[in-house]
Protein backbone atom coordinates (compact mmCIF):
# COMPACT_ATOMS: atom_id res chain seq x y z
CA UNK A 1 0.00 0.00 0.00
CA UNK A 2 3.03 2.36 0.92
CA UNK A 3 4.87 1.01 -1.68
CA UNK A 4 2.70 1.67 -4.15
CA UNK A 5 1.46 5.33 -2.74
CA UNK A 6 5.33 6.07 -2.66
CA UNK A 7 5.09 4.98 -6.89
CA UNK A 8 2.32 6.93 -7.67
CA UNK A 9 3.71 9.76 -5.77
CA UNK A 10 6.93 9.72 -7.66
CA UNK A 11 5.13 8.68 -10.77
CA UNK A 12 3.30 11.84 -10.44
CA UNK A 13 6.26 14.10 -9.41
CA UNK A 14 8.19 12.69 -12.36
CA UNK A 15 5.31 13.43 -14.86
CA UNK A 16 5.27 16.98 -13.59
CA UNK A 17 8.96 17.56 -13.97
CA UNK A 18 8.84 16.53 -17.66
CA UNK A 19 5.76 18.64 -18.56
CA UNK A 20 7.42 21.28 -17.10
CA UNK A 21 11.05 20.70 -19.15
CA UNK A 22 8.88 20.22 -22.68
CA UNK A 23 7.08 23.23 -21.70
CA UNK A 24 9.99 24.89 -21.16
CA UNK A 25 11.47 23.76 -24.34
CA UNK A 26 8.61 24.43 -26.59
CA UNK A 27 8.28 27.76 -25.17
CA UNK A 28 12.39 28.24 -26.11
CA UNK A 29 11.31 26.94 -29.73
CA UNK A 30 8.95 29.08 -30.59
CA UNK A 31 10.30 32.04 -29.01
CA UNK A 32 13.15 31.31 -31.43
CA UNK A 33 10.77 30.47 -33.90
CA UNK A 34 9.62 34.11 -33.77
CA UNK A 35 13.00 35.44 -33.76
CA UNK A 36 14.11 33.52 -36.94
CA UNK A 37 11.16 34.30 -38.48
CA UNK A 38 11.55 37.88 -37.82
CA UNK A 39 15.07 38.21 -39.22
CA UNK A 40 13.96 36.76 -42.57
CA UNK A 41 11.58 38.61 -43.51
CA UNK A 42 14.05 41.55 -42.23
CA UNK A 43 16.29 40.06 -44.56
CA UNK A 44 13.93 38.69 -47.69
CA UNK A 45 12.30 42.62 -47.70
CA UNK A 46 15.87 44.37 -47.95
CA UNK A 47 16.54 42.08 -51.10
CA UNK A 48 18.87 39.63 -49.20
CA UNK B 1 -0.11 2.67 -32.37
CA UNK B 2 -0.36 5.26 -29.39
CA UNK B 3 -0.55 2.68 -26.79
CA UNK B 4 1.43 2.62 -23.29
CA UNK B 5 4.32 1.09 -23.38
CA UNK B 6 4.24 -1.96 -21.95
CA UNK B 7 7.60 -2.17 -20.35
CA UNK B 8 6.82 0.96 -18.72
CA UNK B 9 6.39 -0.18 -14.86
CA UNK B 10 5.68 3.27 -13.22
CA UNK B 11 2.61 5.04 -14.55
CA UNK B 12 3.63 6.89 -18.03
CA UNK B 13 5.40 10.05 -17.25
CA UNK B 14 5.41 11.25 -20.74
CA UNK B 15 8.66 12.04 -23.16
CA UNK B 16 11.80 13.95 -22.03
CA UNK B 17 12.96 16.59 -23.93
CA UNK B 18 16.32 14.76 -24.06
CA UNK B 19 14.26 11.37 -25.60
CA UNK B 20 12.71 14.35 -28.16
CA UNK B 21 16.56 14.87 -28.97
CA UNK B 22 17.60 11.35 -29.31
CA UNK B 23 15.05 10.39 -31.70
CA UNK B 24 16.60 12.77 -33.68
CA UNK B 25 19.79 10.64 -34.10
CA UNK B 26 21.74 13.79 -33.58
CA UNK B 27 25.27 11.79 -34.40
CA UNK B 28 23.71 11.19 -37.92
CA UNK B 29 22.60 14.63 -38.30
CA UNK B 30 25.95 16.13 -37.66
CA UNK B 31 27.52 14.53 -40.62
CA UNK B 32 24.73 15.41 -42.55
CA UNK B 33 24.83 19.27 -41.73
CA UNK B 34 28.39 19.20 -42.47
CA UNK B 35 27.88 17.97 -45.92
CA UNK B 36 25.01 20.34 -46.89
CA UNK B 37 26.89 23.13 -45.51
CA UNK B 38 29.83 22.35 -47.41
CA UNK B 39 27.25 21.70 -50.65
CA UNK B 40 26.04 25.35 -50.25
CA UNK B 41 29.61 26.86 -49.30
CA UNK B 42 31.47 25.54 -52.83
CA UNK B 43 28.16 26.52 -55.00
CA UNK B 44 28.81 29.48 -57.22
CA UNK B 45 26.95 32.25 -55.93
CA UNK B 46 25.79 34.05 -53.12
CA UNK B 47 24.02 33.26 -49.89
CA UNK B 48 22.81 35.99 -47.71
CA UNK B 49 24.61 34.85 -44.19
CA UNK B 50 21.08 34.84 -42.38
CA UNK B 51 19.65 32.38 -45.68
CA UNK B 52 22.77 30.16 -45.01
CA UNK B 53 21.72 29.47 -41.92
CA UNK B 54 18.51 28.94 -42.05
CA UNK B 55 18.86 26.64 -45.09
CA UNK B 56 21.53 24.92 -42.71
CA UNK B 57 18.81 24.65 -40.13
CA UNK B 58 15.99 23.47 -42.76
CA UNK B 59 18.25 20.42 -43.20
CA UNK B 60 19.55 19.64 -39.83
CA UNK B 61 15.63 19.69 -38.90
CA UNK B 62 14.67 17.59 -42.01
CA UNK B 63 17.47 14.79 -41.27
CA UNK B 64 16.08 15.02 -37.62
CA UNK B 65 12.67 14.33 -38.87
CA UNK B 66 13.60 11.23 -40.87
CA UNK B 67 15.18 10.02 -38.01
CA UNK B 68 12.04 10.80 -35.77
CA UNK B 69 9.88 8.85 -38.46
CA UNK B 70 12.69 6.04 -39.09
CA UNK B 71 12.70 5.19 -34.94
CA UNK B 72 8.70 5.12 -34.82
CA UNK B 73 8.63 2.63 -38.07
CA UNK B 74 11.94 0.27 -36.40
CA UNK B 75 10.81 0.32 -32.97
CA UNK B 76 10.25 -3.22 -33.41
CA UNK B 77 13.75 -4.52 -34.69
CA UNK B 78 15.08 -1.35 -32.79
CA UNK B 79 14.02 -3.71 -29.62
CA UNK B 80 15.51 -6.89 -31.22
CA UNK B 81 19.03 -5.50 -31.73
CA UNK B 82 21.55 -4.14 -28.63
CA UNK B 83 22.82 -0.94 -30.37
CA UNK B 84 19.43 0.45 -30.36
CA UNK B 85 17.14 -1.69 -27.45
CA UNK B 86 18.09 2.09 -25.50
CA UNK B 87 16.39 4.06 -28.12
CA UNK B 88 13.50 5.86 -26.52
CA UNK B 89 10.55 3.44 -28.34
CA UNK B 90 12.08 0.06 -27.82
CA UNK B 91 13.30 0.79 -24.08
CA UNK B 92 9.50 2.30 -23.19
CA UNK B 93 10.33 6.15 -22.61
CA UNK B 94 7.64 7.21 -25.45
CA UNK B 95 4.91 6.53 -27.12
CA UNK B 96 4.92 5.72 -30.88
CA UNK B 97 2.52 8.21 -31.36
CA UNK B 98 4.20 10.88 -30.10
CA UNK B 99 8.05 10.46 -32.18
CA UNK B 100 5.74 10.30 -35.47
CA UNK B 101 4.02 13.07 -34.56
CA UNK B 102 6.95 14.89 -33.95
CA UNK B 103 8.62 13.73 -37.14
CA UNK B 104 5.70 14.69 -39.30
CA UNK B 105 5.36 18.29 -37.86
CA UNK B 106 9.37 18.86 -38.28
CA UNK B 107 9.30 17.48 -41.55
CA UNK B 108 6.28 19.94 -43.02
CA UNK B 109 8.11 22.90 -41.37
CA UNK B 110 11.61 22.45 -42.44
CA UNK B 111 9.96 21.68 -46.21
CA UNK B 112 7.98 25.02 -45.66
CA UNK B 113 10.48 27.04 -44.07
CA UNK B 114 13.27 26.45 -46.60
CA UNK B 115 10.44 27.27 -49.30
CA UNK B 116 9.43 30.06 -48.51
CA UNK B 117 12.66 31.91 -46.45
CA UNK B 118 14.86 30.37 -49.41
CA UNK B 119 13.79 28.74 -52.75
CA UNK B 120 10.70 25.77 -53.42
CA UNK B 121 14.05 24.15 -55.56
CA UNK B 122 15.84 23.33 -52.33
CA UNK B 123 12.36 22.71 -50.41
CA UNK B 124 11.26 20.04 -52.85
CA UNK B 125 14.98 18.37 -52.93
CA UNK B 126 14.69 18.51 -48.84
CA UNK B 127 11.00 16.71 -49.41
CA UNK B 128 12.39 14.06 -51.95
CA UNK B 129 15.53 13.78 -48.85
CA UNK B 130 12.54 12.99 -46.59
CA UNK B 131 9.90 10.71 -48.23
CA UNK B 132 13.30 8.88 -49.75
CA UNK B 133 14.58 8.28 -46.62
CA UNK B 134 11.18 7.39 -45.10
CA UNK B 135 9.25 5.31 -48.00
CA UNK B 136 11.84 4.02 -50.21
CA UNK B 137 14.40 2.76 -47.26
CA UNK B 138 12.64 2.64 -44.13
CA UNK B 139 9.43 1.47 -44.94
CA UNK B 140 10.32 -0.37 -48.76
CA UNK B 141 13.73 -1.50 -48.60
CA UNK B 142 15.31 -2.45 -45.50
CA UNK B 143 13.53 -4.77 -44.52
CA UNK B 144 13.33 -6.93 -48.22
CA UNK B 145 16.57 -6.49 -49.75
CA UNK B 146 20.24 -6.38 -49.03
CA UNK B 147 21.05 -3.84 -51.66
CA UNK B 148 18.99 -1.67 -48.76
CA UNK B 149 21.84 0.61 -47.96
CA UNK B 150 22.47 0.63 -51.43
CA UNK B 151 20.05 2.64 -52.83
CA UNK B 152 18.49 4.26 -49.46
CA UNK B 153 22.03 5.70 -49.53
CA UNK B 154 20.50 8.01 -51.95
CA UNK B 155 18.69 9.73 -49.21
CA UNK B 156 21.90 10.35 -47.14
CA UNK B 157 24.19 11.51 -50.36
CA UNK B 158 21.06 14.49 -51.49
CA UNK B 159 22.01 16.80 -48.66
CA UNK B 160 24.82 18.52 -50.40
CA UNK B 161 22.48 18.91 -53.58
CA UNK B 162 20.49 20.74 -51.32
CA UNK B 163 22.78 22.93 -49.78
CA UNK B 164 24.00 23.74 -53.27
CA UNK B 165 20.23 24.33 -54.78
CA UNK B 166 19.90 26.83 -51.99
CA UNK B 167 22.42 28.96 -53.54
CA UNK B 168 21.61 28.41 -57.25
CA UNK B 169 18.14 27.23 -57.12
CA UNK B 170 19.06 24.28 -59.31
CA UNK B 171 21.19 21.21 -59.32
CA UNK B 172 24.78 21.87 -61.34
CA UNK B 173 27.21 19.24 -62.31
CA UNK B 174 29.02 19.97 -58.75
CA UNK B 175 26.87 18.94 -56.99
CA UNK B 176 26.13 15.52 -58.39
CA UNK B 177 29.55 14.77 -57.75
CA UNK B 178 29.62 15.68 -54.02
CA UNK B 179 26.39 13.16 -54.37
CA UNK B 180 28.13 10.32 -56.00
CA UNK B 181 31.14 10.71 -53.34
CA UNK B 182 28.92 9.92 -50.51
CA UNK B 183 26.99 7.61 -52.30
CA UNK B 184 29.42 5.41 -52.83
CA UNK B 185 31.10 5.70 -49.56
CA UNK B 186 27.62 4.58 -48.37
CA UNK B 187 27.92 0.80 -48.53
CA UNK B 188 31.59 -0.11 -47.61
CA UNK B 189 30.20 2.08 -43.94
CA UNK B 190 27.56 0.45 -43.77
CA UNK B 191 28.65 -3.05 -44.14
CA UNK B 192 31.86 -2.60 -42.28
CA UNK B 193 29.32 -1.79 -39.26
CA UNK B 194 26.80 -4.84 -40.24
CA UNK B 195 29.57 -7.19 -40.27
CA UNK B 196 30.22 -7.07 -36.70
CA UNK B 197 26.76 -6.76 -36.12
CA UNK B 198 25.43 -9.51 -38.52
CA UNK B 199 23.86 -11.24 -35.33
CA UNK B 200 22.21 -8.40 -34.61
CA UNK B 201 20.65 -7.80 -37.73
CA UNK B 202 19.81 -11.76 -38.48
CA UNK B 203 17.65 -11.58 -35.13
CA UNK B 204 16.23 -8.92 -36.01
CA UNK B 205 14.98 -10.12 -39.33
CA UNK B 206 17.12 -7.48 -41.69
CA UNK B 207 18.73 -8.94 -44.65
CA UNK B 208 21.91 -7.03 -44.47
CA UNK B 209 24.46 -7.97 -46.94
CA UNK B 210 26.65 -10.45 -44.19
CA UNK B 211 23.28 -12.01 -43.09
CA UNK B 212 22.18 -12.88 -46.78
CA UNK B 213 25.34 -13.10 -48.93
CA UNK B 214 27.74 -13.91 -45.68
CA UNK B 215 30.79 -12.06 -44.67
CA UNK B 216 32.96 -12.72 -47.55
CA UNK B 217 30.76 -11.63 -50.22
CA UNK B 218 30.30 -8.46 -48.29
CA UNK B 219 33.83 -7.90 -48.26
CA UNK B 220 34.63 -8.09 -51.77
CA UNK B 221 31.89 -5.79 -52.45
CA UNK B 222 32.99 -3.35 -50.04
CA UNK B 223 36.67 -3.72 -51.58
CA UNK B 224 34.98 -2.78 -54.72
CA UNK B 225 33.17 0.28 -53.82
CA UNK B 226 36.19 1.75 -52.01
CA UNK B 227 37.76 1.56 -55.78
CA UNK B 228 35.13 3.25 -57.20
CA UNK B 229 35.48 6.25 -54.86
CA UNK B 230 39.44 6.75 -56.52
CA UNK B 231 37.98 8.30 -59.52
CA UNK B 232 34.77 9.57 -58.18
CA UNK B 233 36.33 11.68 -54.85
CA UNK B 234 38.76 13.43 -57.66
CA UNK B 235 35.66 14.53 -59.52
CA UNK B 236 35.07 18.17 -57.99
CA UNK B 237 38.88 18.42 -59.09
CA UNK B 238 37.81 17.26 -62.50
CA UNK B 239 35.22 19.69 -62.47
CA UNK B 240 37.09 22.61 -61.37
CA UNK B 241 35.03 23.24 -58.37
CA UNK B 242 38.03 22.51 -56.67
CA UNK B 243 42.39 22.78 -56.82
CA UNK B 244 44.81 20.32 -57.10
CA UNK B 245 45.73 20.12 -53.78
CA UNK B 246 42.33 18.64 -52.88
CA UNK B 247 42.74 15.98 -55.77
CA UNK B 248 45.91 14.48 -53.93
CA UNK B 249 44.42 14.60 -50.55
CA UNK B 250 41.29 13.12 -52.13
CA UNK B 251 43.21 10.71 -53.56
CA UNK B 252 45.44 9.99 -50.44
CA UNK B 253 42.45 9.23 -48.45
CA UNK B 254 40.72 7.22 -51.06
CA UNK B 255 44.42 5.09 -51.18
CA UNK B 256 43.82 4.64 -47.42
CA UNK B 257 40.17 3.94 -47.15
CA UNK B 258 41.06 0.82 -50.05
CA UNK B 259 44.07 -0.35 -48.05
CA UNK B 260 41.63 -0.30 -45.14
CA UNK B 261 39.13 -2.70 -47.02
CA UNK B 262 41.69 -5.02 -48.37
CA UNK B 263 42.77 -5.36 -44.39
CA UNK B 264 38.89 -6.08 -43.40
CA UNK B 265 39.53 -8.87 -46.80
CA UNK B 266 42.21 -10.32 -45.22
CA UNK B 267 41.17 -10.26 -41.56
CA UNK B 268 38.73 -12.46 -40.02
CA UNK B 269 37.99 -11.15 -36.74
CA UNK B 270 35.67 -8.11 -36.74
CA UNK B 271 38.71 -5.75 -34.95
CA UNK B 272 39.60 -4.53 -38.99
CA UNK B 273 35.93 -4.23 -39.40
CA UNK B 274 35.76 -1.74 -36.57
CA UNK B 275 38.88 0.28 -37.47
CA UNK B 276 37.41 0.59 -41.17
CA UNK B 277 33.82 1.65 -39.80
CA UNK B 278 35.48 4.51 -37.91
CA UNK B 279 37.85 5.66 -40.66
CA UNK B 280 35.13 5.51 -43.46
CA UNK B 281 33.57 8.24 -40.79
CA UNK B 282 36.82 10.37 -40.84
CA UNK B 283 37.35 9.61 -44.61
CA UNK B 284 33.85 11.55 -45.37
CA UNK B 285 34.67 14.17 -43.01
CA UNK B 286 37.84 14.63 -44.35
CA UNK B 287 37.35 15.05 -47.81
CA UNK B 288 34.56 17.08 -47.58
CA UNK B 289 36.64 19.36 -44.77
CA UNK B 290 39.12 19.37 -48.21
CA UNK B 291 36.53 20.77 -50.19
CA UNK B 292 35.79 23.09 -47.78
CA UNK B 293 39.25 24.63 -47.08
CA UNK B 294 40.10 24.56 -50.88
CA UNK B 295 37.24 26.81 -51.26
CA UNK B 296 37.81 29.22 -48.50
CA UNK B 297 41.50 28.92 -49.99
CA UNK B 298 40.32 30.22 -53.68
CA UNK B 299 38.22 32.94 -52.19
CA UNK B 300 41.06 34.63 -50.48
CA UNK B 301 43.23 34.47 -53.32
Amino acid sequence: MNAGAVMDANGTNERERRMRGRNRALLALLLGLVALFYVITIVRISGG
Amino acid sequence: MSEIPSTSVAPYAGAAVGDFVQILKPRVMSLVVFTGFVGLVVAPGHLHPVLAMVAVLCIAVGAGASGAINMWYDRDIDAVMRRTAMRPLPAGRMMPGEALGFGIVLAVGAVVVMGLAVNWVAAQLLALTIAFYVFIYTIWLKRRTPQNIVIGGAAGALPPLIGWAAVTGDVGWGAVALFAIIFFWTPPHFWALSLYRAGEYAAAGVPMLPVVAGARETKRQMLIYTLMLWPTSVTPWLLGLAGPAYAIGAGALSLVFTVTAIRVWRDDTERSARQMFAFSLLYLFLIFTALLVDRIGAGAL
